[in-house]
């Protein structure tokens, strides 16, 4: 048997969560376990991707145990050009999370550190697993860990926004757990990912767990309507469950859609894609308005989220390789550049306790390190080109042109309502009069809080200057897919098609 | 004539060691010392688990005995290991409790023990008399154990009420008997069914015996519209009864209703197939909605058990291998799940007063962090998340009505999943996100053999993805003669 590297680094994090539950450490030693036992997954992660080899299409790492075999259930773990980005994805930013939580978390802190281990073993979980309950399972086991963590170390209004939370994603994702069944009976008795990618599914089959799948994904991305759990979410979780969800909870949706949706149901996915775009646009549109009027800098944020991953779930149902492989990066860079800024304003949140732009102004005489990263990830953020978010936009914007020149028009305005939300925002925050005294004595970032940041700027720049790598982890598997999709010659579903009766 | 060969006895050796055991409980409790009577709860667990390594060395039987009243094939060990769990929970959670509340009268023991025997007959019988004999000692002692504890009056009401709807239930049972004895000229369910298949009845007489044998189960195991006992019994009992309530005759009442439907009955399986749809249904919406309408945990946990037998009736739609497979492995999740929820509930329970609503419940994850922690478990896997008992429960039985072709049973089912999540979430909601209520509700009493319990039964939940292959193969080989 080979070296299982991708259990390992799945459930290190788990067992240091085991481990701080029950042995009742001090908080000093809470903390540098935790952090000793994120870098442990970050070095297997970066260990991994050394090894990942990207000329090949296929699952690598692959392990696969028997776990259940009368219900078709086995532990299949495996990584591809798609997954193995956001493992390393999540293991940078959940050390970031135990570096930011370092002074800000201060109450229940093993509870807290227990908490993020689990959700950082869930979230690799997701992405590692190759059979659908196994995938299930880690989907769903994240709901706890994050619950509690908004719900105990969130804000004024933390109750609320983890109920709403819980109550949206597992509305969300139970059809998905019927439509996982449905595939299990209509594709061979088995769970395993590989072997039902090789079934074509009949076109009711395709319809409606395409449907049922949306369902689960679309409010996991967020898209609209049903992104309304976002907002409070987002502002109401400390900084780093903020972290955690723009960075990475929410690209889970849209790594579903490419795992599952596009080739297993090709068919279903040709018929839907025209309205989950308009959907998209809308998101784009309507998430970057509503963005513009927000006060609160953590729901300004969340908000251009909204708008953000429309661009993804744009670039995935363009369904061309420019369009995907823009949705993939674009789903990397907002995972980098959002999670920078949630950590930055969890920074000044520390110094400050407030939120609210107004309470800003000029601080960036009284902060000027704070302020060069914070224009720094405000750039990358609006898509400036020579950091990473321009790749992501422009790849996705190019698949939306070939598509359909209108919705590629559409877009566009996205990418100038970002310019202005978050040029206006920086304005008001760094520039213009220091309105407050009390900011005057406002202290630059220390060295932990540089050391935090520093990473992700780096990833900013390098992924901005030179994306070949990312790009080229991606190819073969997303080529895989568009042939997959070709071969299928992928037809609209009619009505009469998909129904059952 | 029933032919009767002592040899045998040994086939109910379990049923034996537990009778026994029961016996000398009730003898012994009016000699020992009052504060000597926790042994007899150490010996009652002692005969519990020596029934449950009886029941192991049997495992292998597939016999039918004394004219075939009784079988013990792998179908009834299943239950039978159930049942010794429940009794072996209900015990354990029982000891404390009772010298503070119950008046320190051990013959408790006795009269669990006794339940436990009679649920053990009840899914061994191959026989409906059997099946009656079992049912009523299983319910003459539980009406006993619910008003146990005589000066409180709740438990006084829950009792008389339990007495009543149950005797009505056992009426309705025996009527049904008597019309089918009356058809067909016999009691032994093989024999019903034989001529059942052989098309010999006529159809109204028929779904009237039907419906009155299967309003008597619907009955025990709280199914809506015939649940109507369940909040108020369950409230008003003794909570380790309530525990030991919620999960043993419900599977009791399973068991039969396998036993009995799917052996006797299967060639009528149109006709009952949509009663148990319709009560499914009402049994799901009913139980998780008025569930959320509740400021009582224990009142909660009655409804959501009302609301579990929704799911595991789903198992029975269709009449499938898979379903009656689920079901089993569902009753092995819900019972060791439901004794923990129970079992949180005693385990805080105050030298005065017990611990039973939601303000109870405030702050508790900073009171008493690891009751908390285990309550959370015990929730979410009441919900139905993995990786908790519950989900692998559910998993279950929604496959196997995906595959009987009924997909749309299994939506409505994890709909009311999502909408149970609501009131599990308040609990958790309580308990960490809320200030502890003012000092002065004193502390929990030490009561280090329910802790015991509800520990086990918290790993068994959280863990039981690893057991998983083994108890769904042990769950899939006990299937009942189809």
């Amino acid at each position: 048997m080979k070296f299982p590297i991708l259990s390992l680094t799945t459930y290190i994090p788990l067992i240091g969560a085991l481990y701080l539950l029950f042995m009742k450490e001090h908080e000093g030693m809470v903390r540098r376990l935790s952090l000793a036992v994120s870098l442990a997954a970050l070095a297997l992660s970066v260990l991994m991707l050394g090894h990942f080899d990207p000329k090949s299409a296929g699952f690598q790492f692959v392990e696969n145990l028997e776990w259940a075999p009368s219900l078709g259930i086995s532990y299949k773990m495996g990584v591809d050009g798609i997954s193995v980005l956001f493992i390393v994805l999540t293991t940078v930013l959940t050390v970031l999370c135990v570096l930011v939580s370092w002074t800000q978390v201060k109450k229940y802190v093993r509870e807290f550190h227990v908490a993020l281990l689990v959700i950082e073993s869930a979230m690799l979980g997701v992405f590692s697993a190759l059979d659908l309950v196994l995938f299930y399972v880690f989907w769903e086991v994240m709901l706890i860990p994050m619950f509690l963590m908004i719900g105990i170390w969130g804000g004024p209004n933390r109750v609320y926004a983890a109920v709403k939370f819980f109550l949206y994603t597992l509305a969300g994702s139970v059809l998905m757990l019927i439509g996982i069944i449905v595939l299990y009976v209509h594709g061979g008795k088995t769970f395993d990912v590989a072997a039902l990618l090789q079934v074509k599914f009949a076109a009711p089959v395709q319809f409606w767990v395409f449907l049922a799948f949306f369902v689960a994904f679309a409010v996991k991305v967020p898209m609209w309507p049903v992104h309304t759990w976002l907002p409070d979410a987002h502002t109401e979780a400390p900084t780093a469950g903020s972290v955690i969800l723009a960075g990475i909870l929410i690209k889970m949706g849209a790594y579903g859609f490419l795992r599952f949706s596009l080739p297993m149901f090709p068919d279903a996915t040709v018929t839907f894609a025209p309205y989950i775009l308009a959907l998209s646009l809308v998101a784009i549109i309507y998430g970057a308005l509503v963005t513009l009027v927000q006060t609160d800098l953590k729901k300004l944020i969340a908000y251009s989220s909204v708008s953000h991953m429309g661009f993804v779930t744009l670039g995935i149902f363009a369904l061309n390789r420019q369009g995907i492989e823009g949705g993939i990066m674009q789903m990397v860079n907002h995972g980098i550049i959002t999670g920078a800024l949630f950590l930055l304003i969890g920074i000044i949140y520390e110094r400050t306790h407030s939120r609210e732009i107004s309470a800003y102004g000029g601080i960036a005489r009284s902060v000027p390190r704070y302020a060069s990263f914070f224009v720094l990830f405000v750039l990358a953020s609006l898509g400036l080109p020579g950091l990473n978010g321009f790749v992501g936009e422009f790849l996705v914007l190019l698949g939306a042109f070939q598509r359909d020149r209108i919705v590629g028009v559409l877009a566009m305005t996205g990418i100038i309502l970002a310019a202005v939300y978050l040029l206006w925002m920086t304005q008001r925050v760094l520039f213009q009069e220091m309105t407050h005294p009390e900011n005057e004595k406002l202290a630059d970032i220390d060295t932990r809080e540089f050391i935090t940041l520093l990473p992700l700027a780096v990833l900013v720049v390098f992924l901005g200057v030179y994306p070949n790598p990312a790009l080229s982890v991606m190819h073969a598997s997303v080529d895989q897919m568009m042939a997959k999709m070709e071969a299928h010659k992928a037809a609209a579903i009619t009505w009469a098609q998909a129904w059952p009766f | 004539m029933i032919q009767f060969n002592a040899a045998d006895l040994v086939w109910l050796l379990p049923e034996i060691i537990l009778f026994v055991t029961a016996s000398a409980v009730v003898l012994l409790s009016v000699i020992v010392r009052p504060e000597a009577r926790s042994g007899l709860a150490a010996l009652a667990v002692i005969g519990a688990l020596a029934a449950g390594w009886a029941a192991y060395g049997l495992s292998d039987g597939n016999v039918e005995l004394f004219s075939r009243m009784v079988i013990v094939d792998p179908f009834a060990t299943y239950f039978r290991y159930l049942f010794v769990l429940a009794v072996l929970g209900g015990v354990l959670l029982s000891v404390r409790t009772l010298q503070t509340e119950g008046g320190n009268r051990s013959e408790y023991y006795g009269l669990m023990l006794f339940a436990a025997i009679g649920m053990m007959v009840m899914a061994e019988a191959g026989d409906l008399l059997m099946v009656y004999i079992g049912l009523e000692l299983m319910s003459l002692s539980l009406y006993i154990l619910a008003g146990f504890y005589r000066r409180e009056t709740r438990s006084n009401e829950a009792a008389i009420k339990y007495f009543i709807l149950g005797t009505l239930a056992s009426g309705i049972f025996v009527y049904g008997l008597s019309l089918l004895y009356g058809l067909t000229g016999t009691t032994s369910i093989r024999a019903i069914g034989e001529i059942v298949s052989a098309g010999g009845l006529s159809r109204p007489a028929l779904v009237l015996a039907l419906a009155m044998v299967g309003t008597a189960f619907a009955f025990k195991v709280a199914a809506v519209p015939f649940h109507m006992w369940t909040p108020d019994v369950y409230e008003g009992a003794p909570t380790p009864v309530t525990a030991f309530m919620s999960v043993g005759p419900k599977a009791a009442g399973f068991a039969v209703f396998l036993r009995v439907f799917l052996e006797a009955f299967p060639a009528a399986q149109p006709d009952w197939n949509n009663l148990v749809i319709v009560l499914s249904i009402l049994t799901m919406a009913v139980g998780n909605i008025i569930a959320i309408a509740q400021t009582s945990v224990k009142r909660m946990l009655a409804y959501s058990s009302i609301g579990h037998a929704g799911y595991i009736l789903i198992g029975l739609v269709g009449g499938t291998a898979v379903g009656a497979g689920a079901v089993l492995f569902y009753l092995l999740m819900y019972t060791i799940t439901n004794l923990g929820a129970f079992g949180i509930l005693v385990v805080l329970q105050r030298e005065k007063g017990r611990v039973e609503t939601l303000d109870d419940f405030a702050g508790l994850g900073k009171t008493h962090p690891a009751a908390a922690l285990g309550m959370l478990i015990f929730l979410f896997s009441l919900t139905g998340i993995p990786p908790m008992a519950g989900f692998f429960g559910k998993f279950y039985l929604f496959t196997a009505a995906v595959k009987a072709g009924y997909v749309w049973l299994a939506v409505l089912g994890v709909l009311m999943s999502a909408v149970s999540a609501f009131y599990y979430l308040r609990v958790v909601l309580a308990m960490y996100m809320q200030e502890p209520a003012a000092a002065g509700a004193g502390e929990p009493m030490s009561q280090p053999s329910a802790v015991l319990a509800v520990t086990i039964a918290a790993f068994l939940t959280v863990g039981i993805g690893i057991l998983l292959n083994p108890l769904l193969s042990l769950a899939a080989a006990s299937l009942p003669k189809m």
